[in-house]
């Protein structure tokens, strides 16, 4: 056993650049044996990017790993994976196919004398890792049989498997039930008590308080501090998430309220949401905050009749109705720009003009047929609003930077001359040129007298651009503020559900 | 506020002819006339004005299908029936006409058979969300099977003579009905695949059938279309050629469906989605009539010809990539 006060695994001046984007600029973080070190920050603080450095799926571009305090390098995940390091992701990353003991020893299974997997002594060592944590599965049933709790026992079993002394665990109570959760707490006393070093990544506060030992935060890729969970409160600790100043790239101009453009009654879904309601107004923008995962993309999905909702009503225009189809929610003047801008946005492989001009070929033809003229006008004026970099109006979409797709699909919506405007994290991994020419365009839509709705992780997006604020939390609407009551405290209390006098 | 004065972003960069003359349909034309000019040194027979016209019949059914099939792929999807299709058509306009029908209701009835085809395969594909390829490999079975539960060993025959026009009649000279419907049919698909917000909407769901959605389009509805179209063509192909052979047996247009994408993909449409063009689909119709006409003058057997047009698709498929990579 390994004195406590000794770092397993440490990092130090960790520096990981994407283009345009640095999702982490020289951050450092420790692991203790037989603690669990919380790793604390908002969506988009480089929790993400730290873990597949740790799992060898990235390399830093500068900064050490160092293991037992020696310099390592992990060029490939099996590189750590032979260093003791393993993560249970959010998504547990699991073969439904195979058997329970095939998905614990993928890799590394035993061999017999002529160099095949021996099953047998497969099945025999996979049960007893699945006893060590207390776990009552049969070794030789399909994944594909099992509930998502259970998977996340194999994904424990695997990563014991390869004889783990860091733990990465990614969220992993977000798909689980109160019971499966109980559970998986005892499981971690367990592997603490077997002197495994544990990253526990997670929004929700209860349960950091609950089993986590240290805490470190990071705020924007970047280091913020550390330290015991003993000497913190969580007062503190959501100050130090979210303590940053709002500045000028929220170019948030005055407009002038109107009349409710859109009202939502009673949205429900089986699964996803419930009971939402709200109204819209000309020039204003309502942000949407909460976790990922609180069931806002749903809603706006639901509005834009990419799903149907199960109950409840809209009224566009003094018009009440349910929106079926996009096709529907077009006409009615209600448009989407998507958060999965790759899969959803952009159509790449179809011209810039073509994309541009999609909803709205209607107008821009004549009895069905092209009008290629009328088409390149109508993308020029809207993508010279947008300030949109490109070679030609002809080049491909793909070609194009992820900030300017991002543009080239609101050009494509406004040229169809919505009433409500619904931007799904619109600034979502974009560099902070594009970020703030589509906060000031956003602004300027407002001024105009178009509703927008702005979904939203980012706390300073969200305070920055919002005329009001309504935060969701596992699929309701949890708290609206306006005014002087948006402050980053109020919203992530409401996010992840800390009751007012905590 | 910062009046951002956007740049002026040119409409495109090549122009139109550059294009085309960098295209696949030059490369084709290029081919098509490359054997054009081997058929005539290797056979005297070959510049003859009758034997061209003949030759055409290699290919015009097929390509019919083609057009519409070229669509289908474009969006994305793929229908394997067509020639179950022609099957089934030709088998119900038989019954019919041992009941007694005439043409116009012959017509009527292969047209309708092919629709209904379509339509099934269709309400398959788009409504319930099943994959193409499974649906219309087991509708190809189904279609085809109710030919031969109908007719077993035995055989149509004695269509009414005025039914005969369709594949056997020439409009003037040397230009046969058939080669007239096939041009017309490139002019119809031609001008709906490249100058229509419908042929707009095909590529946008071929290459991002979920940014299509979300862009408003109403892509079931669209896949549904395709299909009737696909079916339609089918059903005249299925008059054609139940016109010129003058009888129906189950085994009618057995593997059609493979030469018709085999048309389809030599002419540069992407087997998955997103591209291609109708001119393309005509040179490669042409392509794959003058390489069967060629081969057929010079006795070739019909298993060599069918080798020598495998390795012709699988060539030309992987000539450009090939290139590329000596290029790097």
């Amino acid at each position: 056993m390994q004195d406590a006060a000794t770092p397993v695994l440490s990092l130090r001046g960790i520096v990981k650049t994407f283009p345009g984007v640095r999702a982490l600029d020289g951050v450092q973080m420790d692991l203790y044996p037989g603690q669990v070190t919380a790793l604390i920050g908002e969506n988009g603080a480089g929790k993400s990017t730290i873990v597949k450095i740790l799992t060898g799926i990235y390399q830093p571009d500068a900064g050490q790993i160092l293991v037992d305090g020696t310099e390592t390098h992990f060029p490939t995940a099996q590189a750590a994976g032979h260093a003791g390091v393993t993560a249970i992701h959010q998504e547990t990353v699991l073969f439904d196919d195979m058997t329970v003991a095939e998905n614990i020893f993928i890799g590394h299974a035993p061999r017999n004398r002529f160099g095949l997997i021996d099953s047998n002594a497969m099945i025999r060592r996979a049960r007893e890792i699945l006893a060590s944590i207390g776990a009552d599965l049969n070794p030789a049933v399909r994944l594909r049989d099992l509930g998502i709790a259970s998977k996340h026992l194999v994904a424990i079993a695997r990563a014991l498997s390869i004889d783990a002394r860091v733990v990465i665990m990614d969220e992993p109570t977000a798909a689980l039930s109160h019971k499966e959760i109980a559970e998986l707490y005892e499981l971690v006393e367990t592997l603490k008590g077997q002197g495994k070093a544990i990253l526990f990544i997670s929004h929700k506060f209860d349960e950091i308080f609950r089993i986590a030992d240290r805490w470190t935060v990071f705020r924007d890729g970047q280091f913020v501090g550390e330290g015991l969970m003993a000497g913190v409160t969580e007062a503190e600790l959501v100050r130090l998430m979210v303590g940053r100043a709002v500045d000028q790239i929220y170019p948030k101009r005055p407009a002038e309220i109107g009349a409710p453009a859109l009202t939502v009654a009673g949205y429900s879904h089986p699964t996803e949401f419930e009971d939402i309601s709200f109204t819209l107004h000309r020039g204003e923008i309502l942000g949407f905050y909460g976790l990922v995962g609180a069931g806002r993309s749903e809603v706006m999905q639901a509005l834009f009749g990419i799903t149907q909702p199960s109950k409840g009503a809209t009224r566009i225009a003094e018009e009440v109705r349910v929106i079926r189809s996009t096709a529907q929610a077009v006409q009615a003047g209600i448009v989407y720009v998507p958060e999965d801008r790759g899969r959803q946005g952009a159509i790449k492989g179809l011209p810039i003009f073509q994309n541009v001009t999609l909803p709205s070929l209607r107008e821009t033809s004549r009895n069905g047929f092209l009008r290629l003229a009328r088409e390149f006008a109508l993308t020029r004026e809207y993508t010279q609003r947008l300030d949109l970099r490109a070679a030609s109006l002809d080049q491909d979409v793909g070609l194009l930077s992820g900030g300017n797709q991002q543009k080239v699909v609101i050009a494509k919506w406004l040229a169809t001359r919505p009433r409500v405007i619904i931007l799904d994290e619109p600034t979502k991994g974009i560099d902070i040129g594009s970020k703030a020419a589509v906060h000031d365009f956003m602004s300027e839509l407002a001024a105009e007298g178009l509703a927008v709705i702005m979904v939203s992780s980012e706390i300073p997006e969200v305070l920055g651009m919002s005329d009001r604020v309504i935060v969701m939390r596992e699929g309701r609407i949890a708290a609206e503020f306006a005014g002087d009551q948006m402050t980053p405290e109020n919203l992530v209390r409401a996010a992840v559900g800390i009751g007012e006098a905590a | 506020m910062t009046e951002q004065t956007g740049r002026q972003i040119p409409d495109r960069l090549t122009s139109p002819l550059s294009r085309a003359l960098k295209s696949w349909e030059a490369l084709l034309l290029v081919v098509a006339a490359a054997i054009f000019i081997a058929n005539s040194l290797a056979s005297p027979y070959f510049l003859d004005p009758w034997n061209l016209s003949d030759a055409t019949f290699n290919f015009t059914e097929k390509a019919m299908i083609a057009f519409a099939m070229a669509l289908l792929i474009i969006s994305g999807e793929i229908d394997l029936s067509v020639g179950a299709i022609i099957a089934l058509a030709s088998t119900v306009m038989g019954l019919a006409m041992t009941a007694g029908a005439g043409t116009p209701v012959l017509v009527a009835l292969g047209l309708g058979t092919g629709l209904a085809c379509g339509a099934f395969n269709g309400l398959l594909v788009a409504r319930f969300g099943l994959p193409s390829i499974v649906v219309t490999i087991g509708t190809m079975s189904l279609f085809r099977g109710i030919s031969y539960i109908v007719l077993g060993d035995s055989a149509f025959t004695g269509y009414p003579a005025s039914f005969g026009w369709f594949g056997q009649g020439y409009v003037f000279w040397v230009i046969t009905v058939e080669l007239v419907i096939f041009a017309l049919a490139a002019i119809v698909f031609g001008v709906l695949l490249h100058r229509t917000n419908f042929g707009r909407m095909v590529y946008a769901i071929g290459n991002n059938a979920t940014a299509a959605r979300f862009s408003g389009i109403r892509v079931e509805r669209i896949k549904f279309t395709l299909f009737l179209l696909t079916g339609l063509m089918s059903g005249i192909a299925a008059i054609c050629l139940t016109s010129r052979l003058g009888s129906t047996r189950p085994s009618i247009a057995a593997g059609f469906e493979l030469e018709v994408v085999t048309i389809v993909v030599l002419g540069g449409v992407s087997i998955l989605g997103g591209s291609g063009s109708i001119p393309g689909v005509v040179l490669a119709a042409f392509v794959m009539g003058l390489v069967t006409f060629g081969l057929g003058l010079l006795n070739v057997p019909g298993i060599v010809m069918s080798i020598i047009v495998g390795a012709l698709l699988i060539a030309v498929i992987a000539l450009p990539r090939l290139w590329s990579m000596v290029r790097r």
